[in-house]
């Protein structure tokens, strides 16, 4: 398997990950989505104070080709964006587990957290979406 | 039309290569190789790119009424194409609207016409109905011809290594009969991606060894195969029109800024009078190219504003690689069609600021002069 899998986070089905420290948590979307996008040229984040809501839409992330929806993979209020992506939203190819995460949140209902997979659960998960 | 994708001869290849195959008027093309859309179009720029334009099809037309046939049927002056040239033209309905945008290539005893993949079918009914009493021989030609596209400044001396041709002698849109990695070709110092480059006929039998041959030659300068998605922001920068956005059948050429492929003094041709009309008059619309000040990708089919009013569609929006902007083109009505006009593009229901900017957004070296 070629896509990277990070074992600190967890995963929702539509490929967004979200980083559990403390009572917040920062989200991003996971290198198999990277992947299938190709290459970023424009990420949207949602604004600080705006709250999000688990599998809602919060952010778009434009390809060469294509823009998707990407959707919160927990509640919260966001109370960081990383504006780094407006300039070099090329990040999120490079690194999407790290320098490319999209915004932070304080989480509203830590219980979500079980309605996302663990990393091997998502390994699956991509090898079956892949097939 | 068929469910089942039509494939070229390079298919396999582009599969073994890790290119994703899309469909696109039919067929089953590399849309990118694993190097990405965005290297891909920069390769095109700082060194040279090969594309597989096998989708596109093309008609030989001979007979001793030729050229009478291509001056009522494309708006062009093809008397001023002399032999071994080539040049842009379009074809026209009566009213004026697009049939289609074609290159004609002039050899000594006929002429290939290059069409859209998409408008093969199109284009062939339409010119076979237009012969009437002339004598020509039409014929659709695309099966047994393979065409692709060496582009970049690169380019020449990489196609140099592998023709007989003398290429400093090729003028742009020149054309010559030659060979290309020993197969007998027709190369035509044209392309669609606002760089200098070549585009390549010869027999369909040949594809793989001249494709491989071509990219083994280039190898040292840096030349990649590149797929459509760098092709249409290539051609995007360069402010070249694509059939089914910035041009078609409700769309005039006048319109869309295509004035340089149209000539009125060479006598009748269909669509002329329509034409004439519109440019003594001046369209209503003008197809226009235009930058983001707020950020956000432009798209096809997204809303143009001006002074709080819906005025216009965006044909095609890029992030454009050269450059680092949100760029695209976009008809509006010919009073907001001044450069340096403020107007807006709704993104996602949310009015974003633009401005009106010359066209293109990127001029090659080879042109700056």
């Amino acid at each position: 398997m070629k896509y990277e899998f990070d074992p600190t986070v967890r995963y929702a089905k539509t490929h967004e990950w979200a980083r559990v420290e403390g009572d917040e948590a920062v989200v991003g979307i996971s290198d198999y989505a990277q992947d299938a996008l190709s290459d970023v040229v424009y990420v949207e984040l949602p604004e600080v104070g705006s709250t999000v809501q688990q599998g809602e839409q919060c952010a778009v992330v434009e390809s060469v080709k294509a823009a998707e929806d990407v959707y919160a993979p927990v509640s919260g209020e966001v109370i960081a964006v990383n504006e780094a992506l407006d300039e070099t939203p090329e990040l999120v190819n490079e690194d999407p587990y790290g320098k490319a995460w999209f915004f932070r949140v304080k989480l509203s209902d830590p219980g979500e957290l079980d309605n996302l997979m663990d990393v091997d659960e998502y390994r699956e998960y991509v090898e079956s979406e892949a097939e | 039309m068929g469910q089942e994708l039509m494939q070229t001869r390079l298919h396999d290849w582009h599969v073994r290569a890790g290119a994703r195959m899309v469909e696109f008027a039919g067929w089953e093309m590399p849309v990118q190789y694993p190097t990405g859309p965005i290297e891909e179009h920069k390769r095109v720029r700082s060194a040279a790119g090969l594309f597989d334009i096998d989708h596109m099809a093309q008609f030989r037309i001979g007979g001793p009424d030729a050229l009478a046939f291509l001056q009522r049927v494309q708006t062009w002056d093809a008397s001023r194409t002399d032999v071994y040239q080539a040049h842009y033209g379009l074809l026209c309905y009566d009213d004026g609207g697009i049939v289609d945008d074609v290159f004609l290539y002039h050899l000594p005893d006929h002429w290939i016409m290059a069409v859209n993949a998409a408008n093969r079918d199109k284009d062939r009914k339409w010119l076979e109905a237009h012969v009437g009493a002339l004598d020509v021989t039409f014929q659709d030609i695309s099966d047994e011809t393979y065409l692709v596209a060496l582009q970049g400044p690169k380019a020449q001396a990489i196609l140099q290594r592998v023709t007989d041709v003398d290429l400093e002698a090729l003028p742009f849109h020149g054309v010559a009969e030659g060979t290309v990695a020993g197969v007998p070709a027709v190369i035509g110092a044209t392309g669609y991606t606002g760089e200098y480059g070549y585009e390549l006929f010869f027999s369909a039998d040949e594809a793989l060894h001249v494709w491989e041959a071509l990219l083994e030659a280039g190898e040292p300068d840096g030349l990649i195969p590149c797929g459509l998605a760098a092709r249409d922001t290539l051609r995007a920068e360069a402010c070249m029109p694509l059939y089914g956005h910035e041009i078609h059948s409700e769309i005039d050429p006048i319109s869309a800024g295509l004035k340089f492929a149209v000539w009125f003094g060479k006598g009748d041709f269909i669509g002329r009078d329509a034409l004439l009309k519109v440019y003594l008059e001046g369209p209503e619309y003008r197809l226009v190219a235009f930058e983001m000040v707020d950020r956000g990708v432009p798209r096809h089919g997204y809303e143009v504003l001006a002074d709080g009013m819906s005025v216009g569609e965006v044909t095609t929006g890029l992030f454009s690689p050269t450059t680092g902007r949100y760029v695209g083109m976009a008809y509006v009505p010919a009073t907001y069609a001044a450069v340096g006009t403020d107007i807006s593009i709704v993104i996602r229901d949310r009015p974003r600021a633009a401005r009106i900017v010359r066209k293109p957004f990127y001029v090659p070296a080879y042109r700056r002069g």
